[in-house]
């Protein structure tokens, strides 16, 4: 099998896994009230990572700052205005970084 | 429709309890597929420039097959990076199994909101994606996962359609970054970080820390790794309290 092929297959079952993981191995009880408290943070820390990591890496492991910040910049702006306009913002975003590279 | 039908029919010999549990959970789905519209509409874009970026490496069937067997966006950009800079197979699903560990923290957060034996559990787990994920959150650490399972139905069709067009058109679209189609995810996930700082003063620290965390180890880690160390930032809800906002501000 090449190499696509293998990771491919390969990545299909390691992911399966990985989603199954947790789902399995605490699910259907109740979980103490600390624990559930540090559940209710992980929504916020996950996503506020993956916005920075998404604007801000570069290829090689490293922190760039270029238009994709202008971009995420702006859908900020628009969700300081109406906090649901969800698709506007991603619209907005796109448009301004696309904008910027242009010029 | 004849579903409905059908279920009308049933009523008169089901038991009412179950018929209402079900019909509830029905109305969650669908209320989750709304929901989930504008991050599949994201999620075909985004696709599209994996298929433009992909095929170059992995041909036109594969880059398919993968959105529709693995279904995971930011696993499957990295495992064609490495395999774009000549990295082997192996190399290529480590990048791509760092970039889901993320799933494990996300599923031990939704796992308390599941009920039924271990391969229920494991079959709404492959419904999990960011988007959906976050979206089902209900505050307090509760999830709704009929309404997640509904979020991520209109993404899987997106995420395959949007792959195959970017691999068949990937000659007229050109450059996906000209376009600013690589800020989608960010700004999307922005968005949703938004709704989850409701939760109170708990959650925007807990947001600081982890995005400080992530900033800090991109440089020394692998990609995907700053993500998962970021989970920890959720550790700071051991010194709240259950009177504290985060318990009881629940279904923002």
């Amino acid at each position: 099998m090449s190499d696509v092929w293998t990771t491919v297959v390969v990545l299909t079952v390691a992911t399966a896994v990985i989603r199954a993981s947790g789902p399995v191995s605490v699910g259907g009880r109740e979980l103490p009230r600390p624990l559930m408290r540090v559940i209710a943070l992980v929504a916020a820390s996950l996503l506020a990572a993956l916005v920075m990591v998404e604007t801000f890496a570069g290829g090689d492991d490293t922190l760039e700052l270029d238009e994709r910040a202008l971009g995420v910049a702006a859908a900020g702006g628009v969700l300081l205005v109406r906090h649901d306009a969800l698709l506007r913002a991603i619209l907005v975003a796109a448009a301004v970084a696309a904008l910027a590279r242009a010029i | 429709m004849s579903f409905q039908e059908h279920g009308a029919d049933a009523l008169v010999i089901r038991e009412e309890k179950g018929e209402r549990a079900r019909e509830d959970s029905r109305r969650r789905v669908e209320a989750g597929i709304r929901a989930g519209i504008p991050f599949a509409v994201a999620a075909a874009m985004v696709a599209i420039s994996f298929g433009v970026v992909a095929r170059p490496v992995m041909g036109t069937v594969a880059p398919i097959v993968m959105s529709a067997i693995v279904f995971a966006g930011s696993a499957q950009f990295a495992a064609v990076a490495v395999l774009a800079a000549g990295g082997s197979a192996v190399a290529a699903v480590v990048a791509g199994v760092l970039l889901n560990a993320r799933y494990f923290p996300m599923g031990v957060a939704l796992a308390a909101s599941l009920r039924g034996g271990p391969l229920r559990r494991a079959a709404i787990g492959q419904a999990m994606i960011d988007a959906s994920w976050a979206m089902a959150s209900r505050g307090g650490g509760r999830f709704d996962p009929a309404f997640m399972v509904g979020a991520t139905l209109p993404t899987y069709p997106c995420w395959v359609g949007g792959t195959a067009v970017g691999v068949l058109a990937g000659d007229v679209i050109g450059d996906p970054e000209r376009l600013g189609l690589d800020v989608l995810f960010p700004a999307f996930f922005l968005g949703l970080l938004v709704g989850e700082l409701r939760g109170g003063k708990l959650a925007v620290a807990a947001a600081c820390l982890g995005a400080a965390i992530a900033l800090a180890l991109t440089p020394f880690t692998p990609a995907g790794v700053p993500i998962i160390a970021a989970s920890a930032a959720a550790l700071l809800g051991l010194a709240g309290n259950d009177n504290g906002r985060v318990d009881t501000e629940t279904r923002g």
